[in-house]
C-alpha cells in the first residue's frame, strides 16, 4: 500500500498576520513556516500505521505546491518519517489550482491523507477537490483511522457524535484533530538521513485559477473589556441581557 | 438562473444552520433578482420540507432516498450537482459544517465553478461576485472575487441569522439518478450524543480552559451549559490532557466557532485560542489573572476565582429564568 500526504506549508501559528501598504497580499517579512498543524497530525498518524504489525505499508510520500522556499517544510516532513516528497514548483494561487497541480502527482496512491483545512487561509478544499479530480471516495472529518488485516476502519466526527465507518480503497481522508495524539519532532538522526531523501520537483501544469482575493481587512479593533466584579454575577447577567442583547 | 442551498438534516429534521442558510440563499435571491430552490437529501416528511418556506425558501426538491443518511461524499455531491443543473443554479450554498465542507469542493469541481467557504453575510458586491470569508484562522478577513460563471459559497455559522419570511411552499420529489452501488460509504456504528446541543449550532457557547484544574471539576460548566441551552467548548491543553474530548477543542487547531455568546472560564486566551473564537458577536471571560490576554479579545470580564464566580452566575441564571 502507497500512502501520500499533502503537506501545506503555512504560517508558524503565533505569527502576528501583517499586509503591505494596500492590503492586497499577506506580508511575509519575518514569517517562520511550518506543516499545517492538521497535515502534520495526517503524517504522524500515516508513520505509526506503517510502523504497525504487520503493516502493508510499503512507502509514505508527502507532497506540496510551493516555491523552493518550501523546501524546509518538506524536508522536515521527511526528517519525521517520510520517505519521498514531491514538490510542484508554482505559487499556490487557489485551492482548485492547487488541487489541479496535485492531481498529476496523486495517482496511483490507495490512501491520500489531506488537512481538513489549512491555517493560512482557511479553505478547507483541497482535500476534497483533489478527491472529485482523482475521481476516488473521500470521507472529511476523520478522527481515527485504524488498517485490521487490510480492511480500512474510519471513525469521523458528525455533529453531536461520531461515526465507525468500512471504507475501500483508494480513498481520501480528510482528516481533523484527535488522528493522532502529538505531532512527532524530528531527531538529529532523522534530519540526517533526510538530506538524502528523494525530493522530485515536478514542473507546473497550466490550470486556471477560479476565485482571487482582491483585499485584505484586519477585524475591527475591540473596544476595552468591560470588568465585572467577582461579586457581581447578577450585574454581569442584567449586561448580557439588557446592553449586549445575547442572552 | 437561480440559487440553490443544500438545507442538511439529522434523522429527517432540519438542523438550525439549515434555516439560516435559507435565510440567506432567499435573501441573496432577492438581491440578485433571481429565484431560489432547495434540496433536501434522505428522508425528510412534507411538514418538515415546509418549514423551509418559512424563511423564504418555498422550492424544495426532497430527494428522499435513505442511503443518503450515510453521509456518502461522493453521492451527495452528485445529487446537489444534479439539483443544481436542475433548476440553472447560478449560485448554490452550503453550511460550513462537517459535511458542508466535504461537498463543496467536489461540488466546485463537478459544476466548474469558484468556491469560497466560511463566508461572512451577504457579498459586498454582486458583480464581480466577491465574498468576505475570514482567513489566518480569524486574525484576518478576505474580499475574495469567484470568477466563474457558477459560485459554490460555504456559509460561516451565525454570520447572517435566521430570518422569517412566509412564503408559499412547492415541494417536489427529486431524482438525482444515484443507485444503491453509488453509495460505498459503510456505516458500521453511530454514537451520537442525543440532548446535546451542537458546538457549530450553537448561539451560546461555555468553553473552559485549564483554569478548571482536573475533569472531575466540569459538574458546574455543564450544569450552566444545560440552563443556558448552550453547547460546551474547551481549549487546547484540556483535550490534550484528555479531560474533555477533541470535539469540544475550540482553537487554531481544533473547533473554529461564531457564537452569539462566548463564554471562556478559566482559559487565558493564547493567540491560537483566540484564532477560533475571535468572531464570536460577544465573549467573557472569567480568569483569576487580570492580565490574561484573554481580556483583551472579551468583551465582558471578570478578574476572580472560577470555582467562586461559576456559582453565583448560575444562581443569576436561573433568577432571570424565573
Amino acid at each position: 500500500m502507497k500512502i501520500l500526504v499533502l503537506i501545506g506549508n503555512v504560517p508558524d501559528t503565533t505569527t502576528k498576520v501583517k499586509f503591505n501598504a494596500d492590503k492586497t497580499a499577506f506580508d511575509t517579512n519575518g514569517v517562520q513556516w511550518i506543516i499545517n498543524p492538521w497535515d502534520e497530525l495526517a503524517l504522524t498518524r500515516a508513520l505509526e500505521l506503517k510502523e504497525a504489525a504487520g503493516s502493508t505499508i510499503e512507502s509514505i510520500f508527502v507532497a506540496n505546491v510551493g516555491r523552493s522556499e518550501t523546501e524546509g517544510t518538506l524536508r522536515k516532513a521527511l526528517a519525521v518519517g517520510a520517505d519521498e516528497a514531491i514538490r510542484v514548483d508554482t505559487d499556490p494561487k487557489d485551492a482548485f489550482y492547487v488541487a489541479s497541480q496535485l492531481a498529476q502527482v496523486a495517482k496511483g496512491f490507495d490512501l491520500i491523507f489531506a488537512g481538513i483545512e489549512a491555517s493560512d487561509y482557511n479553505g478547507a478544499a483541497v482535500g476534497g477537490m483533489l478527491a472529485e479530480l482523482l475521481g476516488i471516495q473521500s470521507v472529511s472529518a476523520v478522527s481515527g483511522i485504524q488498517i485490521e488485516s487490510g480492511n480500512l476502519k474510519i471513525s469521523r466526527e458528525i455533529d453531536g457524535g461520531s461515526q465507525t465507518l468500512a471504507m475501500n480503497l483508494p480513498l481520501l481522508a480528510i482528516v481533523q484533530k484527535g488522528i493522532a495524539k502529538e505531532p512527532r519532532i524530528p531527531a538529529m538522526r532523522g534530519i540526517m538521513m533526510a538530506r538524502s531523501k528523494k525530493l522530485t520537483v515536478v514542473a507546473p501544469m497550466e490550470v486556471e485559477t477560479l476565485t482571487s482575493i482582491v483585499t485584505f481587512e484586519s477585524p475591527a479593533p475591540k473596544a476595552a473589556c468591560k470588568m465585572v466584579a467577582e461579586d457581581q454575577a447578577r450585574e454581569l447577567i442584567r449586561l448580557l441581557h439588557e446592553e449586549a442583547k445575547v442572552l | 438562473m437561480s440559487v440553490l442551498v443544500y438545507t442538511e438534516n439529522w434523522d429527517g429534521k432540519f438542523k438550525k444552520v439549515s434555516f439560516e442558510l435559507a435565510s440567506y440563499a432567499a435573501k441573496l435571491a432577492a438581491e440578485m433578482g433571481v429565484s431560489v430552490s432547495a434540496i433536501s437529501l434522505g428522508p425528510v416528511e412534507d411538514s418538515e420540507l415546509a418549514k423551509l418556506a418559512d424563511y423564504g425558501v418555498g422550492r424544495v426538491l426532497s430527494a428522499s432516498c435513505k442511503d443518503y443518511n450515510s453521509l456518502d461524499n461522493q453521492a451527495i455531491a452528485t445529487a446537489v450537482a444534479a439539483a443544481a443543473k436542475h433548476v440553472n443554479a447560478s449560485v448554490v450554498i452550503l453550511a460550513q459544517s462537517n459535511l458542508g465542507k466535504a461537498i463543496a469542493p467536489r461540488l466546485s469541481v463537478k459544476l466548474k465553478a469558484g468556491l469560497v467557504s466560511g463566508v461572512q453575510g451577504l457579498p459586498v458586491s454582486l458583480s464581480p461576485f466577491t465574498v468576505k470569508k475570514m482567513v489566518f484562522t480569524g486574525k484576518a478577513f478576505a474580499n475574495t472575487t469567484i470568477h466563474t460563471a457558477i459560485k459554490v459559497i460555504t456559509l460561516a455559522p451565525n454570520s447572517f441569522g435566521v430570518i422569517e419570511n412566509k412564503v408559499q411552499e412547492a415541494i417536489e420529489k427529486f431524482d438525482a439518478g444515484l443507485t444503491e452501488a453509488d453509495f460505498t460509504t459503510k456505516i458500521e456504528s453511530t454514537n451520537k450524543v442525543t440532548g446535546k446541543v451542537l458546538l457549530n449550532d450553537a448561539d451560546i457557547v461555555v468553553s473552559a480552559g485549564r483554569g478548571m484544574k482536573a475533569s472531575e471539576n466540569w459538574g458546574p460548566i455543564e450544569e450552566l451549559a444545560t440552563l443556558l441551552g448552550a453547547g460546551l467548548a474547551c481549549s487546547r491543553p484540556v483535550s490534550d490532557e484528555g479531560w474533555r474530548s477533541h470535539g469540544e477543542h475550540v482553537g487554531q487547531t481544533g473547533k473554529i466557532i461564531s457564537p452569539n455568546l462566548y463564554f471562556a472560564f478559566g482559559i487565558s486566551g493564547a493567540i491560537q485560542h483566540l484564532g477560533g473564537v475571535s468572531s464570536s458577536k460577544c465573549i467573557v471571560a472569567i480568569n483569576k489573572d487580570k492580565d490574561a490576554p484573554i481580556f483583551e479579545a472579551a468583551d465582558y470580564g471578570i478578574v476572580g476565582d472560577v470555582f467562586k464566580v461559576l456559582p453565583q452566575l448560575i444562581e443569576a441564571v436561573k433568577e432571570s429564568k424565573s
